[in-house]
């Protein structure tokens, strides 16, 4: 296949965050602040990126707000040509700072909610005191100007939370509401028991969405991340592999999606040793999933092989121990029925300890 | 709806890009980025966050020399889906 050019890139800038939600995208193994790529090599990334095709910088963490020349990678992306979005918890942004980020030229802010109220979110960030700053931060957004974005994460503790965060992001100005239900990567994977939505849950959060949807059109828009194991047919992973986007870890390695080092066997290459154009074009982990051409049945077969792209090459490696395997929570796979009573079970844990992510050093 | 008198502008965070890489021209807005053909970048670079729609669409229908209902339906169509996406806003 001819490869297009990326569209977006995220840059994970650091693991360092003082939130520990036990649903973090970050690896289990977090990359040290000694280890970080600094402001220059950053830029530089920025560049190569814009030269490559991306237009959409997202740049996120960990808590991007944590590096202190976040307002002078700002300027740097703005500078290279890209639109710049801060993917944060609000932790670490006071008026002074956000002003800066706002002289800087950030396009947008898409803040992060644990919970609608204090209890829910300080507990599940692990950090007491944060929804309080975060509703701060989101009043000194909405004075400076910034187009907003909610990000609600939703499962099983807080998803009947959900019409209070619609409103929420309405009451804060928001443009957008992201409702991403947690999908089962790193160290979600280790808290199905606590975090797995039941099918009722699942459900009603459909209606929920779909009635929001209608009553708010023109006001508020509402992009849903549905809770996927209780679906009939995966989503479309990245855009598919290799096509859409790509991500740069704190230490410069470019990976195909945040979770693609759970894959064994892919081999990486870091912005430190090769030009990010020819990692995009060239590199093998990228051509590994691209396309279709990787593909078995039943995906090789089937008619929406580039509609969903056989789903998630990453959930199929930790569900079905193969990461060339249809997503099993595709009704083709074989491990479909399997994994919907697993996701039953989970469900309907009654150990729901939960074990929040640990500080990166 | 937009209405004749309704002045569109493109709010903070949504901004035209000329795609170098590609080709041609893009509208950036949070996470999403629109492909605009050249009939939408045409309609995108008459707003100023000063004139009328119907002053917009007469612009346009001097431009390119067409009938000015044709052109405004067609706008609307295009500035209303972009309203819907909280591409745009109105200011009465």
């Amino acid at each position: 296949m001819s490869v297009p050019p990326p569209i977006a890139m995220l840059a994970e800038l650091t693991h360092r965050c003082p939130l520990a939600c036990p649903y973090c995208s970050n690896p289990l193994e977090l990359t040290r602040k000694d280890s970080e790529l600094d402001t220059a090599a950053w830029a530089g990334i920025f560049r190569q990126a814009a030269d490559l095709g991306v237009l959409q910088l997202h740049l996120s963490g960990g808590e991007p707000a944590t590096r202190r020349d976040l307002t002078e990678l700002v300027a740097e992306a703005r500078a290279a040509g890209l639109y710049t979005n801060l993917i944060t918890s609000g932790i670490g942004l006071t008026e002074k700072r956000l002003r800066a980020l706002d002289a800087a030229g950030l396009d947008h802010i898409q803040l992060s909610l644990q919970g609608t109220d204090a209890a829910m979110a300080d507990r599940i960030g692990g950090y007491r005191g944060g929804f309080d700053r975060k509703l701060e931060v989101a009043r000194l957004i909405g004075k400076i100007g910034f187009p907003l974005t909610l990000n609600a994460v939703l499962h099983r503790q807080n998803l009947h939370q959900l019409p209070r965060a619609i409103e929420m992001a309405v009451e804060m100005g928001a443009r957008r509401i992201e409702v991403a239900t947690v999908q089962f990567h790193g160290w979600a994977l280790k808290n199905r028991e606590a975090l797995m939505p039941t099918r009722a849950q699942a459900r009603a959060a459909d209606a929920t969405v779909a009635e929001a949807r209608a009553r708010l059109k023109g006001v508020l828009v509402i992009d849903y991340v549905r809770a996927d194991y209780h679906s009939d047919y995966p989503k479309r992973c990245m855009g598919g592999w290799g096509t859409t986007g790509l991500n740069v870890t704190p230490e410069g390695t470019v990976l195909p999606c945040h979770a693609a080092q759970t894959i064994p066997g892919l081999v990486f290459d870091s912005v430190r040793d090769r030009p990010l154009a020819e990692i995009w074009y060239e590199g093998a982990a990228f051509a590994a999933y691209r396309g279709t051409d990787w593909m078995r049945e039943p995906c090789a077969g089937c008619e929406r092989k580039t509609v969903d792209f056989g789903g998630c090459r990453c959930q199929a490696m930790a569900l079905a121990g193969d990461p060339a395997a249809a997503d099993p929570v595709c009704i083709k796979s074989p491990h479909h029925a399997a994994l919907q009573a697993r996701a039953e079970a989970f469900a309907t844990a009654e150990a729901s300890e939960i074990l929040w992510r640990a500080a990166a050093g | 709806m937009i209405g004749p008198e309704d002045i569109p502008v493109l709010p903070r965070g949504v901004r035209l890009h000329r795609d170098r890489v590609r080709g041609g021209w893009v509208l950036l807005a949070p996470e999403r980025t629109l492909a605009l053909d050249e009939t939408g970048r045409a309609i995108l670079a008459e707003i100023d966050g000063i004139r009328s729609f119907a002053a917009i669409a007469a612009a346009l229908a001097a431009t390119y020399d067409a009938p000015e209902a044709a052109i405004a339906a067609d706008s609307q169509g295009f500035l209303g889906a972009l309203l819907d996406r909280r591409f745009l806003e109105i200011r009465r």
